[in-house]
């Protein structure tokens, strides 16, 4: 049968006179070619100016003269920096806190999870806030909060209470932008939920409830084990949510009032691009600092799935 | 099914249900109603401090007219169209073939190629930033939409290819494997074989990058300035700022911005969703 195929390969061969080396490593060879540009362009564009960062953050530059060596120096004004002491701070409330969106947005998957009409209308506008840019949502909820129109505080004063300037309250600020960022993360927990949900087995729903499970236990013992590789999911993306979040801060409050809504990203940004000074090597030890809190989390996620390949083959 | 179907609740929870969720629907999305109420109010509605009762005229036409035709909107959203889908095109066609030659080969330092992808998606954007800026700036390319489209390119690299590489990898070996031993050249199994399979992960995959680098602001401020360049995202800070306290044009505003990966989504909500949730179900 397909007498004629093999042959084929052979008289490409010959009539190119391709050198039997590329022939006999094609199968080597073809992934390098494929690998090529993909490689090239995120080495040059990613890979390498991670490097450059830590190689940076032994300078002092202003962006535009020579760079001078100065070795730690930039590390050691990192200590006694009250702004970055704030900023690593609320980085650590924004991983806290955002994390309340896998919760949240397990309760609203489960709230939805019913065969009704229209519940995939319903659905998709559940969704809804994930696909406006957070340049909008941080719009939408700095009007929310306004002090002297704002809906929260129309609210507030319904039911008796005095009003509250939360963008311009130090105390509250990073709260009140935290609150906003939960709003499009809850939305996608649940959606990563939903999808979860459909999948659960339902003879083990069922055989659980023969058993008598029902409510919190059946939740808790049942399903919520089904729904781990959406929990990881949702882990993941709320982490690095949570780490990248500088556009949210930017609009609402751009790290005010008195610079308490910064965050390290939002605080690098500040120090090496803005009108604050160009300090690039300071900006890029504060970087530095960012990205090692993320390569724990790097860490996890990457031996995770290196445990998950080993298994597969 | 968990929780139990509604249906075999009572008909007063049933009816409960049913009047609950467009409630719920409505406290969700609130703010949302409300910038979408602002955005027809006329001037007069803010002046005179009716912010939240039902606008005195119906000024949505004007409202819109303006943000289309006396400013700079156009030209942002022209830009971000000009930004986002050659980088949907870039980083898609890249990571099809890393997705590839990942997926299906085997070959030393496989893993750890796969792994320098998915952990440089997962990287803080600050690291990057000084020197992209100063790459873009050498390269001739600072506050050029190409400059833009090509960081963007390589950076939805990272994650295309995690999606891509673990899509291949569900597909059926063995389609390849035939047609290696028919003597197919591997570009012609990537082109003919593997690339038509690949339609679903390439539909999901451009609707996300869409959506992400229309949403994108860091980059856009860091590597574009003024409405010559700048996407929307960043435009609207300026539209703003030109029509301070106009509470009505700045909803029309970031209303107009927010509308396309919108409707993306409603268009494409299939592949959406599937390309969201990969992964979330074993």
């Amino acid at each position: 049968m397909f007498r004629e195929f093999p042959l084929t390969d052979a008289t490409i061969s010959h009539s190119h006179g391709a050198p039997g080396w590329i022939r006999r490593n094609r199968q080597a060879l073809a992934p390098a070619m494929f690998l090529l540009p993909g490689v090239l362009f995120f080495a040059f564009y990613v890979i390498f100016p991670i490097l450059q960062s830590f190689n940076l953050s032994f300078y002092a530059w202003d962006g535009l003269g020579e760079p001078t060596y100065v070795g730690v120096e930039n590390y050691v004004e990192l200590l006694d920096d009250r702004a970055f002491e704030v900023s690593l701070w609320n980085n650590f409330k924004w991983l806290a806190l955002y994390l309340l969106a896998i919760p949240a947005g397990l309760g609203i998957a489960l709230f939805l999870n019913q065969n009704v009409v229209g519940i995939r209308l319903y659905k998709s506008l559940f969704f809804f806030p994930f696909v406006i840019s957070q340049v909008v949502v941080g719009l939408v909820f700095t009007w929310f909060y306004d002090p002297t129109f704002g809906l929260l505080n129309q609210m507030l004063g319904f039911f008796g209470f005095d009003p509250v300037n939360v963008l311009g309250d130090p105390k509250l600020v990073t709260y009140g932008i935290i609150a906003a960022g939960l709003w499009p993360q809850t939305a996608y927990c649940m959606i990563l939920y939903l999808t979860g949900l459909n999948a659960v087995d339902p003879e083990q729903v069922e055989a659980a409830r023969l058993d008598g499970a029902k409510g919190w236990r059946m939740l808790w013992h049942v399903i919520v084990p089904q729904l781990r590789p959406a929990t990881f999911i949702a882990f993941v993306v709320t982490i690095i949510g949570a780490l990248r979040s500088f556009d949210l801060i930017s609009i609402m409050t751009n790290g005010g009032p008195f610079g308490q809504s910064r965050v390290l990203s939002f605080y690098m940004f500040e120090k090496a691009l803005s009108e604050y000074g160009f300090r690039m090597g300071y900006g890029a030890a504060i970087a530095v600092v960012l990205f090692l809190i993320m390569l724990c989390f790097i860490a996890y996620f990457l031996w995770s799935m290196y445990q998950e390949e080993k298994g597969a083959r | 099914m968990f929780p139990r179907p509604i249906q075999q609740a009572s008909t007063a929870w049933q009816t409960t249900y049913q009047a609950l969720v467009p409630l719920a629907l409505i406290m969700w999305l609130l703010p949302l109603i409300a910038v979408a109420v602002f955005s027809v109010k006329p001037d007069v509605d803010f002046t005179t401090g009716n912010y939240w009762g039902m606008p005195s005229s119906f000024q949505g036409f004007e409202n819109y007219g303006k943000v289309f035709f006396a400013s700079d909107m156009p030209r942002y959203l022209w830009n971000s169209v000009m930004i986002t889908v050659p980088t949907v095109i870039g980083a898609v066609a890249l990571s099809c073939m890393t997705g590839f030659a990942l997926g299906v080969y085997k070959f030393r330092g496989n893993l750890l190629l796969f792994f320098m992808f998915v952990a440089g998606n997962f990287v803080p954007f600050q690291i990057l930033m000084v020197p992209v800026r100063d790459l873009t700036l050498d390269m001739g390319l600072y506050n050029t939409k190409l400059g833009l489209v090509l960081f963007h390119v390589a950076f939805q690299t990272g994650f295309c290819t995690l999606f891509m590489r673990n899509f291949i990898r569900a597909l059926p070996f063995e389609l390849i494997e035939a047609a290696r031993v028919e003597g197919v050249a591997e570009w012609r199994i990537f082109w003919f074989v593997v690339l038509p399979l690949m339609k679903p992960a390439i539909a999901a995959l451009s609707v996300l990058i869409f959506t992400f680098i229309w949403n994108d602001y860091f980059w856009a401020v860091v590597l574009t300035q003024g409405a010559e360049s700048q996407p929307v995202t960043a435009g609207i800070t300026s539209f703003n700022a030109q029509y301070r306290a106009a509470y009505h044009l700045m909803s029309a505003g970031s209303i107009v911005a927010a509308l396309p990966p919108v409707a993306m989504f409603f268009l494409m909500q299939r592949h959406f969703i599937a390309g969201l949730t990969l992964g979330a179900v074993k």
